[in-house]
């Protein structure tokens, strides 16, 4: 990101607000998600695909196995303590820009397992963008996941940004 | 051995459960009871003829006990003595009956028990998954590490005194 | 010659070999945990030489949830919440075995019409489920296509199940006694509407896919397994029946009226992975036959609840005027009924083979201990034995043809 923040520096402020709005917008209409699919969540994650609740209307439905293609991880699922180091390890390859979406309340929360195989909440382990609760959500909530994700990723700063991001 | 292995049971009728007398007299000093109860046939046995016993329900041509279908490991309380059961669920593919041998186990030293292996293949998976839940280990068994819990964890998660939430 | 380890962590399997002067060929792979082709999170420790496995070691445990430590902690008409959750693609037929554990412990009868609705939910489970493994084992192949008609038409039994309890998946109910819920209105039309389709579907994918000969060419002699080897490894369910070995627990040890059902149980003998993709198109033929018989029968009104008094809640308007039917109110709902001491082993077909329940009671609200044999648990523990000596792109295939559900293997 060292050349970006360096034409920040050198262009006037209107100019980067545009190429802000440019970078974001194709950022946004192709996230590519990383297959993370590891219990029930991940059959509703594949229900998302099919032709009734199609993401490719939203140009994320290229799920790309290999994490260094990525750039949503989906954590669709009850995420295990021998699965943790797994977890933080596929985050840790995915290149920046990246994001999170913890789908169902076994991810966000721990969900209806508070014993001691369960990670309670995902957020424990990576940092995440947007938490989907249902058990599992419907198709229809990961959709508008991944819409909140678009807004969110409307409002970053790609040009002149000052403040680093911390992961 | 090969066999005919003809399905009596593709002429509809209800499952019996085996006919012990023959156990009952041959096996006297093994068996310490026979329950029958809410249509099942359980033999409490006890551990020193618990492989001739298996033979001989696998071998002998009017039970041929030739699918292991489960191996089940109960934990009776931090306290109790006996403090293990382990339940064998056997089913005959000729005859179409079941049978269940329970072995009792003392704490520590005590709880041991021959491994299934050579009888059937599918004790392999099931005897690890007994030895990692309440730490009962099996003597000759091909391969005896954890199968559930990561490799190097402390601790048998179904022992009644392990938290739920664990440590 | 001691063979090297190079260990690639995660992700997709190295396809670099090293020329090495020394002369050793073998090198050690893990396939997954996080692999899209192992169908969840297993873990495949591969020794390769080339591409050719020698040696398959699954590691598993990734997805392990502690429910059956979990069940102990549950009262007894909780647990079919946490059933569910194991086999996610067969939630019904778990709930199935486990109420009718606990129903063979109390000694108590289903009504007519709760066991046929009950038929009814689990065969439908079951399509859905055969629909998942087609879709899924058919894409991993490369048939990327046959996923999105599978998953159309599942959609729709899943609007069924919305229809019956508000959930798509993890409906929980089916309880101990009989259903939640009875019918509602439109239910038989949507069922009908769905039935009437499904022929038509049904030809279409067997032009797309099993008359492709790229998927009998990768299909036919991969994966074999014999039929001595099968019983002894313990298969079950459509793995055996692909080794003709002719077992349907439901047409062995028929339970909630399955003898009353007529339906044939597909057998084929080539033991391998063709034969056990056939065995599964052929077994949703039969459950289509299963559920059109159903849904005649529960046509006719009833009741869907056993009327024992541990199980069905007191009449509310009697509960307002009498204070003994209160209290029998007040303690069901907060403590929950007993069941009889004593232990119980039921097992029920589900989509992948035999899955039983040793259920032991202590006389309490709760289980004191609920052992769930997972099929998918014991048939996993037989794919060295298909695997080793096969190329590596067969190993994808026998892990589809198995059909394993890593929520099933782990619990």
């Amino acid at each position: 990101m060292g050349i970006e923040t360096k034409i920040g520096e050198i262009l006037p402020e209107i100019l980067t607000t545009r190429l802000d709005q440019i970078v974001n917008w194709a950022r946004k209409s192709s996230i590519w998600p990383a297959t993370f699919g590891l219990a029930c969540c991940a059959i509703e994650m594949m229900a998302m695909t099919d032709p009734r609740n199609d993401i490719a209307r939203f140009g994320a439905e290229v799920f790309r196995a290999s994490p260094r293609q990525a750039d949503v991880m989906i954590v669709a699922g009850r995420v295990s303590t021998k699965m943790a180091p797994v977890l933080r390890r596929i985050y840790d390859q995915m290149p920046e820009p990246k994001w999170v979406i913890s789908m169902g309340v076994c991810a966000s929360a721990g969900g209806v397992f508070n014993n001691y195989a369960i990670v309670q909440g995902v957020d424990k382990v990576v940092p995440v963008d947007v938490f989907v609760p249902g058990c599992p959500p419907r198709p229809e909530g990961l959709i508008w996941a991944i819409m909140k994700l678009q807004e969110k990723i409307e409002r970053e700063k790609v040009f002149n940004e000052k403040i680093e991001k911390v992961a | 051995m090969s066999e005919n292995i003809e399905q009596t049971h593709s002429v509809k009728k209800h499952p019996r459960y085996a006919d012990v007398s023959l156990i009952r007299k041959r096996f006297n000093g093994t068996v310490q009871q026979i329950i029958e109860a809410a249509g099942e046939v359980t033999l409490i046995v006890r551990r020193e003829g618990l492989e001739e016993l298996m033979a001989f329900l696998r071998a002998e041509p009017s039970l041929r006990f030739n699918y292991l279908s489960d191996i089940g490991g109960v934990d009776l309380g931090e306290f109790a003595s006996p403090r293990f059961a382990v339940a064998y669920q056997l089913y005959s593919l000729v005859h179409n009956h079941r049978l269940r041998v329970k072995v009792y186990l003392k704490e520590e030293d005590d709880a041991h028990l021959p491994t299934m292996f050579k009888l059937w293949k599918t004790a392999n998976w099931l005897e690890r998954e007994v030895y990692d839940m309440f730490g009962v280990k099996f003597d000759n068994h091909p391969d005896l590490r954890r199968i559930l819990m990561p490799a190097d964890y402390d601790g048998y998660p179904l022992r009644k005194d392990f938290p739920i939430k664990g440590y | 010659m001691q063979a090297r380890e190079i260990i690639v962590p995660t992700s997709s399997v190295s396809m670099l070999r090293k020329p090495d002067p020394l002369g050793d060929t073998e090198m050690t792979v893990s396939l997954g945990p996080q692999h899209p082709s192992t169908h969840g999170v297993l873990r495949l420790e591969l020794v390769l030489d080339g591409e050719t496995v020698v040696k398959a070691t699954p590691d598993i445990g990734y997805l392990h949830t502690g429910i059956e430590k979990t069940m102990e902690k549950e009262k007894w008409q909780q647990v079919v919440t946490v059933t569910c959750r194991m086999d996610y693609l067969n939630s019904m037929g778990n709930d199935l075995g486990f109420c009718l554990a606990v129903e063979k412990l109390m000694g108590i009868e289903v009504p007519r019409r709760a066991e046929d609705l009950r038929v009814l939910l689990t065969e439908l489970n079951r399509l859905s489920s055969h629909l998942v493994w087609f879709g899924t084992h058919a894409m991993d192949l490369g048939a990327m296509t046959a996923f999105f008609y599978a998953f159309t038409e599942r959609e729709k039994i899943l609007d069924i199940f919305e229809c019956f309890s508000g959930q798509r998946l993890h409906q929980s109910c089916i309880v101990i006694g009989g259903l939640r819920y009875d019918v509602p209105d439109n239910f038989i039309q949507l069922v009908r509407d769905l039935l009437d389709r499904f022929p038509k579907f049904f030809d279409e994918v067997k032009r797309l896919v099993t008359g492709n000969k790229i998927f009998q060419r990768r299909t036919m002699g991969v994966g074999k397994i014999s039929k001595e080897d099968a019983i002894d490894w313990g298969l079950s369910g459509p793995s055996i029946r692909g080794s003709s070995v002719d077992w349907d627990v439901r047409k062995a040890e028929p339970y909630s009226g399955y003898d009353r059902y007529d339906f044939k149980v597909p057998v084929y003998h080539g033991c391998d992975v063709w034969s056990r993709y056939l065995v599964r198109m052929d077994e949703m033929e039969e459950s289509w036959k299963i559920c059109n018989q159903a849904l005649e029968r529960i046509k006719e009104p009833g009741p869907v609840l056993s009327d024992h008094p541990k199980l069905k809640l007191p009449d509310r308007e009697l509960m307002k005027q009498h204070i003994d039917v209160m209290i029998h109110h007040f303690l069901l709902a907060s403590e929950g009924f007993t069941v009889p001491i004593g232990e119980v082993y039921q097992s029920v077909e589900s989509a992948r083979g035999e899955i039983g329940f040793y259920v032991v009671s202590d006389g309490t609200e709760r289980p004191y201990r609920v052992r769930v044999r997972a099929p998918s648990f014991v048939n996993l523990s037989a794919l060295p034995t298909m695997v080793e000596g096969s190329l590596l792109a067969d190993v994808v295939a026998v892990i589809g043809s198995i059909d394993i559900v890593l929520g099933d293997v782990d619990r």
